[in-house]
């Protein structure tokens, strides 16, 4: 699809003048962000660093199964991750990992069904981690929502409850809004997209010296994936978890 | 006297923990149809027993019997449709008068006459079409009264029903359930902390002990 570039180890520690700059301003601003961006900075490297052979080990290997493990794992940690921005909701790791399993394995299966792409880990490692990364932030952003709606809303949903309404009846609004959180971030990038910014992939292959017709075919692509992959993982999240907050009986626990 | 027939709830050594602290501690009471009022000063557990009654929330302890037979042999959502309960604070969904009406009357399988059940709430029927973030406080504890007997409940409770009202909206609210309570078709169970309310709408009250 394009032709490769080669990145001087220099270039990239010559980027390291931004990260000066950037803990500069923090400092004579006193926003106290030195030592975050410090810390950034290192883990950005390390992460990167052993991502990146772990991909090449995976691309050298040529195989489904390693691509499936390191999927995975993704999904598991990504659960993980989500899980302490969605702290009001509770056993919130059950959901979190079945929605990002289902987005993952939902929207991966149905390019490569479609032809979209190659089932290859050239194809799959690079989509199923930004479909992963999307659907954890997404479920997070829902489910950290639907706990503070939860919360908020508890005196309407007993209210509604006690007129014999089942559990998802009384949850209705809630779970519409906080689907709605999950949601409305990339809707809303997609809107703008080209527009206010450049997506990511599109300036990728742009600086790999792809054509800018295959650039903006490929991020079309990929947008429309993750909304896919973003709509299942919180749909999937929020009907999943918001049963943790009643009873059998169809009763509020209290939390 | 009333006969054992006519007994609606019979709670036996009823006990509630919450948070490790004892909310209702074996409280027995029998209940009869017609209408009951609750008295007690403020914390000793009148809203937790209405939410026992409709199976909101069940007991640590002791047992609650609803028309001679267990409360929890009843399924939970078709018993909150007959023992309706109104809220202290009023808790409407999103909407007009009208669309909150249709709701309930819709989960409980009823045909709905918007007119005559805004009257029996003490509303007229301009209050249909009316938003209910336009409400007064006043308004929207009638609106929920409203709501719940458009589901044809046979017994209401109520908690606090004219709290923090002001005395001509207390008033109105007080003609609503006396008429209801004249029709004979639905039975009140009333929380107050006000005695005198008690006996004006109550022909037995319960005081809870402090």
């Amino acid at each position: 699809m394009s032709a490769s570039i080669h990145v001087a180890l220099w270039q990239v520690a010559a980027s390291l003048v931004l990260v000066a700059l950037a803990a500069a301003i923090s400092f004579w601003q006193r926003a106290d962000l030195e030592r975050d961006i410090l810390v950034a900075t290192g883990r950005s490297i390390v992460q990167l660093t052993l991502v990146g052979y772990a991909i090449k080990l995976i691309f050298d290997a040529d195989t489904i199964w390693l691509v499936l493990l390191l999927l995975a794992v993704m999904v598991f940690f990504g659960a993980i991750t989500a899980r302490h921005r969605a702290a009001k909701v509770p056993d919130s790791f059950g959901p979190l990992l079945i929605a990002l399993a289902l987005a993952g394995a939902s929207t991966l299966g149905l390019v490569v069904a479609l032809g979209i792409f190659d089932p290859t880990p050239r194809y799959l490692v690079p989509v199923g981690g930004m479909v992963i990364g999307n659907a954890m932030t997404a479920s997070a952003v829902a489910l950290n929502r639907l706990g503070d709606e939860m919360a908020d809303a508890r005196a309407r949903i007993e209210a509604t409850l006690a007129l014999g309404a089942t559990a998802r009846e009384a949850a209705a609004p809630t779970v519409r809004r906080a689907l709605r959180s999950g949601m409305i971030a990339l809707v809303d990038s997609t809107k703008t997209t080209g527009l206010i910014f450049f997506p990511g992939t599109m300036v990728g292959m742009l600086l790999a010296g792809a054509s800018p017709t295959d650039a903006v075919r490929l991020q079309l692509i990929l947008l429309y994936t993750l909304l896919g992959s973003v709509s299942i993982s919180a749909l999937t999240a929020t009907l999943l978890a918001y049963r943790h907050f009643f009873t059998p009986a169809a009763q509020l626990r209290e939390l | 006297m009333r006969d054992h027939a006519a007994v609606l709830f019979e709670l036996r050594e009823v006990g509630v923990e919450r948070g490790g602290r004892a909310v209702l501690d074996s409280f027995s009471a029998s209940i009869p149809e017609g209408s009951t009022a609750i008295v007690g000063p403020s914390g000793v557990g009148k809203s937790t027993l209405l939410r026992l009654l409709n199976r909101l929330a069940d007991p640590d302890r002791g047992e609650i019997a609803y028309r001679g037979r267990s409360i929890t042999a009843y399924e939970p959502l078709a018993l909150r449709r007959e023992v309706s309960l109104v809220p202290q604070l009023p808790a409407l969904l999103d909407g007009t008068v009208e669309s909150n009406l249709r709701y309930a009357a819709e989960l409980a399988r009823e045909g709905l006459d918007v007119e005559a059940t805004l009257a029996r709430a003490g509303l007229d029927p301009s209050f249909a079409d009316r938003d209910v973030s336009q409400l007064s406080v006043g308004e929207q504890q009638r609106a929920m009264l409203a709501r719940a007997l458009a589901q044809r409940p046979t017994v209401l409770l109520l908690d606090e029903p004219t709290s923090a009202l002001d005395h001509a909206a207390r008033d109105r609210i007080e003609a609503a359930l006396a008429e209801l309570r004249r029709e004979q078709e639905v039975s009140i169970v009333l929380v107050s902390h006000e005695p005198e309310q008690a006996r004006r709408l109550g022909d037995q009250v319960v005081e809870m002990p402090a």
